[in-house]
């Protein structure tokens, strides 16, 4: 599986879901009009820089804090399509693996990667390129592997509740 | 081979021989649990796995708690959700005035039972640990698929094991000693791991000073925050529980990626200054600190105790007409104790509001949310910037005497200002 756009990078570490998705819009339901406030308390000017080939390139605990699902749901209606980061929070690691948005941990590529530069992302491969600078990334493990091929855990889970 | 604690429960609940940190299991739930914000979403996620009924009715729980009493008409769509869905699906169902905030609640019903798996659609689903119970904090597309298959996958985690010695002082709670924890190992500290608690001093603690502990475990990164049970979870589980249970251990020699010792004789009133939980200072370097809202409540500290240490300090005085303070008991039961002890009346006497249980303002979902350049001083876990509501609000977290004691003096002091230190 191979991923390739243009970053949109946000520096600061420990970026919490608070500020990604503030916590009086708990109460929107359809995913489009959560993308309206994505971002609201960091930069909501960061919003007017996604587009359908977005690659969001994060610091160290990306996404610590609160389990809500919307922040994962609202990068993915905003065309991200892929997160490249330091490291990540557990619960947000798990929400974006499991809406199938794939979730990379390679510092190298953070540290280098600017808004607006190319990034390819070779999960099978197991590598990351940054303007055609290439970095090692750990394998996924298989199950995590096939659940982002099959496009997140639903559809994971769907072949088994035919069967 | 030896096993940490949570390798045993999580070995008890997997069809597999063994398992290491590392392996990715799944593993079977005991309980779930869903909110009215994280399970209207779950729901629609397991209508889109395919499945329409609840692996088991006896084993889901809901609670209406996030936007109680509901603010506007939007919350109000999403508790109707909540309350038709857990009807027609037959499982246990806490509506509005007869339940509270879910984990204090989980726990006061008996639903968290030492060495079992409870998975919640919330974060701090850690809390459980307080009573040696697996509480794992998911989203709704986990929590779906929990729903519809008694299932989740997991990556077997590591364990940090915190050795707590001796005894605590004064004014310490259970509060000051997961800030203690964090201000060590940082907000990120214990990712892919669980935290353990153990020695005398993690065994001379309540069960409500191991909620508070527990339930911050979250803040350091971790799955969940394990005391293994003992005596003190055996009484406090007599009655509310019928299903037995076994006192589990880690084995000695069981392999842990890191261990702490932490002397509660050396702790003192710590608080989590703006905007971070890890942003731990001792109280003595931010007395003087004006305060215009004091919040005492939440997942972490509306039990009977914080409201006890509260009515300590406000009982026979006011709040200061700078500050508001807002007292939010944290189930309907502890409601009706506090009422019974007076400790509402000291409340509202003091010129506090008090409020139903709710989560509420914790999270900025409304029943008191601090302005712009206000400065609040409350007993919640997250003081992230914006957690409240306002992005310009300052959140200092503390233990329920540092909050209340910062109501009546309208800055933060020390409570032995105010009050006599309680004898241990």
């Amino acid at each position: 599986m191979t991923i390739a756009g243009r970053a949109v990078t946000i520096r600061e570490d420990n970026v919490d879901t608070d500020v990604l998705y503030p916590g009086e819009f708990l109460n929107v339901e359809d995913p489009d009009q959560m993308s309206a406030h994505l971002f609201e308390g960091l930069d909501p000017s960061l919003r007017d820089e996604l587009g359908p080939d977005t690659i969001l390139v994060v610091g160290d605990n990306f996404g610590t804090g609160s389990s809500r699902e919307h922040v994962p749901v609202a990068m993915k209606a905003s065309g991200v399509s892929c997160v490249v980061g330091k490291s990540f929070a557990r619960i947000f690691r798990r929400n974006c693996l499991n809406l199938g948005l794939p979730l990379v941990d390679c510092p190298g590529a953070a540290a280098r990667a600017n808004t607006g530069a190319r990034v390819e992302v070779d999960l099978d491969g197991g590598t990351v390129a940054v303007d055609g600078e290439r970095f090692e990334i750990a394998p996924m493990p298989d199950f995590m592997r096939q659940m982002v091929a099959a496009g997140g855990l639903v559809p994971w889970l769907r072949g088994r509740a035919r069967g | 081979m030896a096993h940490t604690l949570a390798e045993k429960i999580l070995l008890a609940h997997a069809d597999v021989d063994d398992l290491a940190p590392g392996d990715t299991v799944m593993v079977r739930v005991d309980a779930v649990m869903a909110n009215d914000v994280s399970g209207p979403i779950a729901f629609r996620q397991m209508e889109k796995i395919g499945v329409e009924r609840v692996f088991d009715p006896e084993k889901v729980v809901m609670v209406a708690d996030h936007f109680v009493p509901a603010k506007d008409a939007r919350s109000a769509a999403l508790q109707r959700r909540l309350k038709d869905w857990a009807i027609e699906q037959g499982v246990v169902y806490y509506d509005q005035g007869r339940g509270g905030i879910e984990h204090t609640l989980l726990v006061e019903e008996g639903w968290v039972v030492p060495g079992e798996v409870i998975v919640g659609g919330d974060s701090h689903t850690c809390t459980y640990g307080a009573l040696g119970a697996f509480g794992s904090g998911l989203g709704s597309t986990d929590i779906a698929a929990a729903l519809a298959f008694g299932e989740f996958w997991q990556p077997v985690p590591e364990t940090i094991r915190v050795e707590f010695t001796g005894e605590k002082r004064g004014f310490v709670s259970g509060k000051d000693l997961i800030l203690a924890v964090i201000a060590e190992i940082g907000v990120a500290g214990a990712t892919n791991a669980v935290l353990e608690f153990v020695g005398e001093g993690a065994r001379s603690l309540s069960i409500d000073e191991r909620l508070a502990v527990a339930n911050m475990a979250v803040e350091a990164g971790a799955e969940t925050g394990l005391f293994p049970a003992d005596d003190t979870t055996r009484s406090y589980l007599a009655g509310r529980v019928r299903r037995g249970w076994d006192e589990l251990r880690s084995d000695p020699g069981a392999q842990v990626s890191r261990e702490l010792h932490i002397d509660l004789g050396a702790v003192d009133p710590l608080v989590a200054a703006p905007h971070s939980p890890g942003n731990v200072v001792p109280l003595a370097e931010v007395t003087g600190t004006r305060v215009e809202q004091v919040y005492i409540g939440n997942c972490a500290n509306g039990t009977i105790t914080d409201l006890r240490q509260a009515a300590a300090v406000l009982r026979g005085r006011r709040v200061h007409p700078r500050a508001r303070a807002v007292i939010v008991p944290a189930t309907q039961a502890i409601y009706r104790q506090a009422l019974e002890e007076r400790l509402l009346d000291a409340f509202v006497e003091a010129g506090a509001m008090v409020s139903t249980p709710t989560c509420g303002a914790c999270f900025g979902g409304g029943m008191g949310v601090p302005g712009a350049g206000e400065t609040a001083v409350t007993t919640t876990n997250r003081n992230f910037r914006g957690r409240m509501g306002s992005a310009d609000a300052r959140v200092y977290l503390s233990n329920a005497y540092v909050a209340a004691a910062a109501a009546v003096a309208g800055e933060l002091i020390d409570p032995g200002e105010l009050i006599e230190a309680p004898a241990r």
